[in-house]
C-alpha cells in the first residue's frame, strides 16, 4: 500500500514530467489556451496512460526485447483510437478544439517513456498506480499553464469572463505566449526549488 | 498555382511547424545546442517526412478507404513511420556509412517525433475532403511534407546558431538550459508572427 501511493504521488509532484522532467512538452503549449481544452486533453492522456501501463505491464514478460518499442506504440496508439472516437461521437466540440493533438497523444514522449521506464519492469498495480500519477501531474501541469494563458491572455476562466475593466494581454493565448509562460514557469520552479537546498 | 504557393509559404513559415503549431518541440530542445547536429537531425526529419507522407497518403487511399477502417488510421500511421525509420536507417548503413554516422543516433528518435506523424495527420485532413482525395492531393501532401521539414530545419539551424552564443552569456541559474531555450523560442515566435500580414 506504502508503494503504491509512493508510486502515485511521485508522478505529481517530485518527478512532475512536465516541470520536472520536461516531456510531453507539445500538447502542453498547444491545447492549453483554456482550462476546458486541458482538463480534455489531462483526462484524455490520463487514461492512456494507466491502460497502456497496465496492459504493458501484463505482456511484459511475453514480449520479445527487440520488438518490444513497436509493441508498446501499438498498445497505446490502440488506446488513443478508443479516445479519439469516443471524443468524436460525445463531446465533438471538444475533439475540434484539440484538433491534431489527439492522434498525436500517440506519440507524446510521457506514455513512451513510463512504458519503457517503469511498466516494462513492474507489476501490474504498481504500474497503474504509476500511471495515475504521472497522467495526473500532466493534467496538474496543463491545468497551471492554461490558468495563467486564459486568466492573463483572454481575460477569462473556463470560458466565463471575469472583468470588464481589465484589459488582457492577447499575446499570452497566442502561441509566443505559450512558449514564454512555460519558460518562465519551469524557471520559476528551478528557483524556489534552489532556494530550499540552502 | 496559388496553392502551391500557399502550402510552400504556410509550412516554411506563417505556420511554422515548431513555433506555431508546436510540433516537434523535443527534438527541438533536444538537439538545439550545437549546428552541426542540428542539421543533421533536420535533414534527417525531412528524409522521414516526405517517405512516410508518401506512404502514409498512399496506405490512406488504398488500403484503409476501400477496406473502410479511416479509425485504424492513428495505429496504420504510427507503424507505417516506425517501419520506414527502421527501413531508412537500414539503407543508409548499407549505401553511405558517412551519413550513417552522421544521422544515425537521429534516426530512432524521430519515430516519437511528433512534427512526422502531425504531418501526415494534416494531409489527411486537409487534402482530402469526405473521404475523397481533392484533385492533386497527391502532389500537395508531398509538398506539404517537403517544406514542412525543411521549416523544421530552418527554425532548428537558427535556434541552435542562438544557443551556441550562448553558452558564453551569462544566465540565471535557475533558468539555464531549458527554461531559457522556451523563453528564446518564444521570442522566435513573436518575430515570426510577423509573417502572419502575408497574404497567400
Amino acid at each position: 500500500m506504502n508503494r503504491l501511493w509512493k508510486e502515485f504521488t511521485k508522478g505529481i509532484f517530485r518527478e512532475n514530467p512536465i516541470f520536472f522532467i520536461v516531456l510531453g512538452l507539445c500538447p502542453t503549449l498547444a491545447v492549453s489556451t483554456s482550462l476546458n481544452n486541458a482538463i480534455g486533453m489531462g483526462l484524455a492522456a490520463t487514461f492512456v496512460l494507466v491502460c497502456s501501463n497496465a496492459i504493458i505491464s501484463l505482456i511484459r514478460n511475453v514480449i520479445p526485447d527487440k520488438i518490444r518499442i513497436p509493441c508498446y506504440i501499438v498498445v497505446i496508439a490502440t488506446f488513443v483510437s478508443i479516445v479519439e472516437m469516443v471524443m468524436k461521437a460525445y463531446v465533438p466540440a471538444l475533439d475540434r478544439a484539440l484538433g491534431i493533438f489527439v492522434p498525436l497523444i500517440v506519440v507524446n514522449c510521457i506514455i513512451m517513456g513510463r512504458a519503457e521506464a517503469f511498466a516494462s519492469k513492474n507489476p501490474v498495480l504498481v504500474s497503474v498506480a504509476d500511471g495515475l500519477g504521472m497522467g495526473l501531474g500532466f493534467t496538474l501541469a496543463l491545468l497551471v499553464v492554461s490558468f495563467i494563458r486564459e486568466t492573463f491572455g483572454s481575460g477569462k476562466i473556463a470560458g466565463l469572463s471575469i472583468s470588464h475593466s481589465f484589459e488582457p494581454a492577447l499575446v499570452l493565448s497566442l502561441a509566443p505566449g505559450a512558449l514564454l509562460v512555460l519558460g518562465f514557469l519551469i524557471g520559476g520552479i528551478r528557483w524556489i526549488r534552489s532556494l530550499r537546498s540552502y | 498555382m496559388d496553392k502551391i504557393f500557399a502550402i510552400i509559404l504556410g509550412n516554411l513559415l506563417i505556420n511554422n511547424f515548431i513555433l506555431f503549431k508546436f510540433l516537434g518541440l523535443c527534438p527541438f530542445l533536444g538537439v538545439s545546442k550545437q549546428t552541426r547536429s542540428a542539421a543533421s537531425m533536420g535533414i534527417a526529419v525531412i528524409f522521414v517526412m516526405v517517405s512516410s507522407g508518401v506512404i502514409t497518403w498512399l496506405v490512406y487511399q488504398h488500403l484503409l478507404l476501400p477496406l473502410h477502417i479511416e479509425f485504424m488510421r492513428t495505429v496504420a500511421f504510427i507503424l507505417v513511420i516506425a517501419t520506414s525509420v527502421q527501413f531508412i536507417e537500414m539503407v543508409i548503413l548499407k549505401t553511405s556509412p558517412a551519413l550513417y554516422k552522421a544521422l544515425g543516433i537521429y534516426l530512432p528518435l524521430i519515430t516519437t517525433n511528433c512534427a512526422v506523424l502531425g504531418v501526415t495527420v494534416l494531409n489527411i485532413d486537409d487534402f482530402f475532403s469526405g473521404n475523397k482525395a481533392v484533385p492533386g492531393s497527391f502532389g500537395f501532401s508531398v509538398l506539404q511534407a517537403f517544406f514542412a521539414g525543411v521549416g523544421f530545419l530552418f527554425v532548428l539551424l537558427l535556434m541552435s546558431g542562438i544557443r551556441e552564443r550562448l553558452e558564453l552569456a551569462d544566465i540565471p541559474e535557475s533558468l539555464d538550459g531549458t527554461p531559457i531555450a522556451f523563453v528564446i523560442a518564444g521570442l522566435m515566435s513573436l518575430a515570426f508572427m510577423g509573417f502572419l500580414g502575408m497574404k497567400v
